[in-house]
């Protein structure tokens, strides 16, 4: 198993700038997951790591060996395409084969590391099969064990789990995980859904416009965005956002929008004032709380719809002319146009330059 | 209720042209072979043919076809195998040399701007009018003026291997007419073949070159194989129009002026069994339209064997089974 390191990493496509100067560091063993929406440059990564796209500038290291230059088979990886991609000519056990013929191992050597592959991968009696003659779970497991059949140094994955039903891709997910840390291959997994890449990677490097935005554990991206995109991204229903002014009256700090005044804890306050007025701030819907009358330091807002969820209900909320969604348990009875009070968790809520969007706190 | 009708009629509304072209000019001229092949039918009995068309007074016969089996034209075997040579080597240069070809300037040619001028390139015999391609093949053999000889000099060919003349001395006349068809032919295999290898997922490229292949083997191991269909259509197809073709041929020796293309043909050991059934019908003296007719009718004969071969040795079956696919 290797190390990986992108090193200033750019790939244009004539005036398309796909990748802009990537820089990231993947332990041994690390499962990274590369998150974004389409078209943010995570596949044209994957593919330069495999050594299908020579990199427009930097370096791509393997350990301590440059591999920028070398072809995809002197680089010892595997990778699971989107489609799949399994040889339509081939059965399941020629595919998984494939790989290994090329390195011309021995014939039994072949037979029982593909055989090996199988058991390990629940497909034993899909051997003789030709791909059209497999469902689509079936299909991803094949293409999982022609990556693994060769012991890659890196496995790739390129939304492996895209093609599936819902149901499947939440026992394959599990099923991955527990793989890649029984293997300790290092993978890079890439992703445009959120839910896959925070319950299955140990890193997410969530991109955007070919520029890397954040690389932190999931719980870190969670809970310290690093900038409005991934704050958004990062998160179901997604984080609300309310424009405002930080104001100092008295000594006191205010969070002033359009529609409500907020009272911050002086702390947080006094470091925001210090850097802009004009700010973003920003709060998960779960980090509010529907109250029904009014106390102090509240916003009050009325009920727009309510959408249940089965053991939660998203409540959105109509402040002015803005929506905001609440994530809550069910419990009173909420009617659309009813006055009510939303309590922030003010240890919880981020603030955004307005100007940058980087996070101020 | 009319539309229920309507709706049984539809598609038969819409085939009807395509159907009335088949009738007319596939299925009614096979039938026609069929019964003239049959017949003695020449210039010389033609008007009382005509008035008895289709009725007893027609004298049925087997003679034409025990001229053929039986040797009793002597000419018959020369006819068979300048066809098989004719068939199998301008066959190999459409449907293999094709296939190198395509796998060339579709797949190792990266840049498109160039893969598409080499097509091209390729397909200008295709797109001049065939007289035109036959008037420049003629200059260009020509032993005083054409290029041919004196690239070849140039390319270090001794003047003892060049032949007098390229349209009269076997076996290079009918080396000429090989590399006339095919490459005009191969130009067909090429359009089928790269449209297919750019049709292939760009995904199962970078999958076996992941896989660790090299971009011959992805030639060998993925394209080829991928490939098996548009092989069978360009070999079956190419098969059945080198069996009827023979128009290059005629216009290249019918060109040569002198005792007609049917004696220069003949001569110069180029004359392809559709060309000798031509030749019999509107040729020679006696136009014996009825012994021409059986001639194509073996064609036909010999035709379908070889697709229903092909189909046998391709799967065909196979290949038309339905996906059996479990969830």
């Amino acid at each position: 198993m290797v190390k990986v390191i992108l090193d200033n990493v750019s790939k244009f496509f004539g005036k398309v700038k796909a990748v802009i100067d990537l820089n990231l560091r993947i332990g041994d063993g690390e499962f990274v997951a590369l998150l974004g929406p389409s078209g943010c440059g995570k596949t044209t990564t994957l593919l330069m790591v495999a050594g299908i796209y020579k990199p427009t500038k930097g370096k791509i290291l393997f350990d301590d060996k440059d591999v920028t230059k070398l072809p995809p088979r002197d680089r010892n990886v595997g990778m699971v395409f989107q489609s799949y991609a399994l040889y339509p000519h081939m059965s399941v056990y020629d595919n998984i084969a494939f790989p290994l013929r090329l390195k011309k191992v021995p014939r039994n050597e072949i037979d029982r590391k593909v055989k090996q592959v199988a058991k390990l991968l629940r497909i034993e009696e899909l051997l003789h099969r030709k791909p059209s003659q497999l469902s689509g779970g079936q299909q991803q497991r094949v293409a999982l064990g022609r990556a693994l059949v060769k012991e890659p140094d890196v496995l790739l994955l390129d939304e492996p789990l895209s093609n599936l039903d819902a149901k499947l891709r939440v026992v394959m997910r599990a099923e991955l995980k527990r793989l890649q840390k029984e293997l300790k291959i290092t993978t890079i997994y890439v992703t445009h859904d959120q839910v896959e890449a925070m319950s299955m990677a140990d890193r997410i490097a969530v991109m955007n416009a070919g520029k890397l935005q954040q690389y932190a554990p999931p719980t870190e991206l969670y809970n310290k965005p690093a900038n409005l995109f991934v704050a958004g991204f990062i998160g179901a229903p997604p984080m609300n956002f309310i424009e405002g002014l930080i104001k100092e009256i008295n000594g006191e700090y205010y969070f002033d929008s359009e529609y409500f005044k907020l009272k911050l804890v002086n702390e947080i306050g006094e470091i925001i004032a210090s850097k802009t007025s004009e700010t973003i701030m920003g709060f998960r819907p779960e980090n509010a709380k529907i109250i029904l009358e009014e106390k102090p330091n509240t916003i009050q807002g009325k009920v727009y719809v309510v959408e249940p969820l089965g053991k939660d209900i998203i409540v959105n909320i109509k402040i002015g002319d803005m929506i905001v969604k609440i994530l809550t348990r069910p419990g009173a009875e909420l009617t659309p146009g009813q006055n009510i009070w939303l309590q922030l968790d003010m240890k919880k809520i981020h603030f955004f330059e307005k100007q940058t969007g980087k996070a101020i706190i | 209720m009319a539309l229920k009708i309507s709706r049984k009629m539809l598609p038969w509304i819409f085939l009807a042209p395509m159907l009335m072209m088949i009738i007319f000019s596939w299925i009614a001229p096979v039938l026609l072979t069929v019964y003239l092949g049959f017949t003695d039918l020449s210039s010389k009995n033609f008007l009382d043919f005509i008035r008895n068309f289709f009725t007893e007074n027609v004298h049925l016969t087997l003679e034409n076809f025990e001229k053929i089996f039986f040797a009793k034209d002597p000419y018959v075997v020369e006819a068979l195998t300048i066809t098989a040579i004719y068939v199998v080597s301008v066959l190999s240069i459409n449907a293999i040399f094709a296939l190198v070809l395509s796998i060339a300037i579709a797949y190792f040619v990266r840049n498109e701007i160039v893969s598409m001028l080499l097509r091209v390139s390729w397909l200008i015999p295709r797109i001049m009018p065939g007289i035109i391609y036959a008037l420049v093949w003629n200059w260009f053999i020509d032993p005083k003026y054409g290029l041919l000889n004196t690239l070849l000099k140039f390319a270090g060919v001794p003047e003892a291997l060049l032949p007098e003349s390229w349209l009269l001395s076997p076996p290079y006349s009918q080396i000429l007419m090989i590399v006339v068809n095919g490459y005009v032919g191969a130009s067909f295999g090429m359009i089928i073949y790269t449209a297919a290898i750019k049709s292939i997922p760009t995904d199962i490229i970078n999958a076996a070159l992941v896989d660790g292949a090299s971009d011959f083997q992805i030639a060998r191991h993925i394209i080829v194989p991928l490939l098996k269909w548009p092989m069978l259509f360009v070999i079956s197809w190419q098969t059945l129009s080198l069996l009827s073709s023979y128009e290059y041929i005629l216009m290249i020796w019918g060109s040569g002026g002198g005792g007609g293309y049917a004696g220069i043909a003949r001569a110069a050991k180029v004359m392809v069994w559709s060309l000798y059934s031509y030749s019999k019908a509107f040729a020679a003296e006696e136009h014996l339209y009825g012994y021409a007719s059986a001639l194509s009718l073996i064609l036909v004969i010999v035709g379908v064997v070889l697709i229903i071969t092909y189909f046998k040795i391709f799967g065909f079956r196979r290949l038309m089974e339905p996906s059996r696919i479990e969830v």
